[in-house]
C-alpha cells in the first residue's frame, strides 16, 4: 500500500481558484476575502447553491470534502463593519478541495424576515445535521431539506436560542418542571 | 468446659437492639449508588470507585446501572433542559428509601453556567440529601458525602420521606402549577389522575 500523499496548502492554488470562481460567477459575487489560508467569497442566499455545486463539480476545483456549515447573526455586529453585510443572517459553508490542497467558504446572506435557504444535504450528505443544527439555534429554513427537526433543543422548545435578540437566561423554560414539594415532616405517613 | 461458662459466652454475643434501628444500620451498609455523571464531576465519581479511594469499604461498591436496583442517586455534573425530564424518569424509578448526593457545583446550583440550557440547582426539582461543593470535588469530599448519607440512613431520614403525604387536601403538589410529564402526580398508594380525584 502506498502513503496518500499529504494534503498542502498551496498560496498560488488559492489565488487561481480565486480567479476562476470569479470569472463564473463575478456578477453574483458580493464580496471576496482573503483569510489566512483560505478564502471567503460572499453572496446571496439564492445563488449559494449554484456556486457550491460548481466548486465541487469543476474537474479543476473538485472541493470534495465538506468540513462544516453554520449559522451566523449579524445582528449587534459592530458598525461599520469591515467587511460587508448584506443581511442579518448568513449561512457559512466551508469546504476543502484535497487536489488543490485548499479551502474555501461561502457565506450566504439569508433575509432576516424570511429566513430561507435552499438544503445542501443533496449535494454533501454531511450538511444533513449540520442544517439542522443551524435551523435548531437560529431557525433558518433550509428549503428541500428531508428530515428539517430540532436536533439539540427539546422537541417541544419555543424560538430559537443563538439569535442575538434571543434573552441569555432564557424564557423561563429552566423553571418549567414539576417539583417534588416539601411538606412538614410532621405530615409525612412515617411521622 | 461447663454449662455455665456456655451461656455465660452466649450472653457476651447477644447485642440487643430495635428491629428498625437493625434494618436502618443494614441500609446505612449496603447503599448501592445509582451514578448520574453528565460532566467532568463523573470523572472524581468513578476514582473514587476506584481501588484508591474504594467505596467498598462503606458498602456501595455495587453501581447499579438500573435505577430500580439501587437506593443512592448521585448527579454528578450540569443538568441540562433536556436532561431534567430524564433524570425525574429516573428518580421516581427507584423504590423507597432512596437518598441523592448533589455532586459539584454545577449540579447544585448550575455553577458558572447561568444560561438558557442549564438548571440552576436540581434541589429545585428533586430533593437533594447532601451537597457537595467543588468544581469538581476530590474524591474525599465525594466519601465525605457519602459518610453524611451513611449517617442519614442510620436514623432512618431521607429527604425523599418529606414529600409524601397521605391526606390530598394537604398535598402541595395539588396546585394548580403542578404537574408530571404525564400528568400524574404522586401519592404513597401510587399515581392518582388529578381529574379523578377533582383536583383544580
Amino acid at each position: 500500500m502506498s502513503t496518500p500523499t499529504p494534503i498542502t496548502y498551496q498560496k498560488s492554488n488559492l489565488l487561481s481558484l480565486a480567479a476562476k470562481v470569479e470569472s463564473a460567477f463575478g456578477d453574483k459575487l458580493l464580496g471576496k476575502e482573503e483569510k489566512s489560508q483560505y478564502i471567503q467569497f460572499s453572496v446571496r442566499a439564492d445563488d449559494a447553491k449554484a456556486l457550491i455545486r460548481f466548486l465541487k463539480e469543476d474537474s479543476d476545483l473538485k472541493f470534495t470534502y465538506f468540513i462544516d456549515l453554520c449559522g451566523v447573526d449579524y445582528l449587534k455586529y459592530p458598525q461599520p463593519s469591515p467587511h460587508p453585510i448584506a443581511e442579518r443572517f448568513a449561512v457559512l459553508t466551508t469546504l476543502l478541495s484535497p487536489k488543490l490542497g485548499v479551502k474555501v467558504q461561502v457565506r450566504a446572506f439569508v433575509p432576516a424576515l424570511e429566513p430561507r435557504i435552499a438544503t445542501l444535504a443533496d449535494v454533501f450528505e454531511g450538511a444533513n445535521w449540520t442544517e439542522r443544527e443551524a435551523w435548531d439555534l437560529y431557525g433558518i429554513e433550509f428549503m428541500g431539506h428531508p428530515d428539517l427537526r430540532r436536533i439539540l433543543m427539546p422537541d417541544d422548545y419555543e424560538g430559537h436560542p443563538l439569535r442575538k435578540d434571543y434573552p441569555l437566561r432564557g424564557r423561563g423554560e429552566r423553571s418549567s418542571f414539576p417539583v417534588y414539594h416539601a411538606i412538614p415532616a410532621s405530615q409525612s405517613p412515617e411521622g | 468446659m461447663s454449662a455455665g461458662m456456655k451461656a455465660r459466652d452466649a450472653l457476651n454475643d447477644v447485642i440487643t437492639t430495635q428491629l428498625g434501628t437493625a434494618i436502618n444500620w443494614a441500609r446505612a451498609n449496603s447503599l448501592w449508588p445509582m451514578p448520574f455523571g453528565v460532566a467532568c464531576c463523573a470523572i472524581e465519581m468513578m476514582a473514587s470507585f476506584m481501588s484508591k479511594y474504594d467505596t467498598s469499604r462503606f458498602g456501595s461498591e455495587v453501581l447499579k446501572f438500573s435505577p430500580r436496583q439501587s437506593d443512592l442517586l448521585i448527579v454528578s455534573g450540569r443538568i441540562s433542559l433536556k436532561m431534567m425530564p430524564v433524570l425525574q424518569r429516573i428518580w421516581e424509578q427507584m423504590p423507597e428509601p432512596k437518598w441523592c448526593i448533589s455532586m459539584g457545583a454545577c449540579a447544585s446550583s448550575g455553577g458558572v453556567f447561568d444560561t438558557y440550557t442549564l438548571i440552576q440547582g436540581i434541589d429545585q426539582f428533586i430533593p437533594v440529601d447532601v451537597y457537595i461543593p467543588g468544581c469538581p470535588p476530590r474524591p474525599e469530599a465525594f466519601i465525605d458525602a457519602l459518610m453524611a448519607v451513611q449517617e442519614k440512613a442510620k436514623k432512618g431520614k431521607a429527604k425523599s420521606n418529606e414529600f409524601v403525604t397521605n391526606d390530598p387536601s394537604q398535598d402541595p403538589s395539588l396546585s394548580p402549577l403542578y404537574r408530571t410529564p404525564d400528568g400524574y402526580y404522586k401519592t404513597p398508594s401510587g399515581s392518582v389522575n388529578p381529574a379523578a380525584q377533582g383536583a383544580p
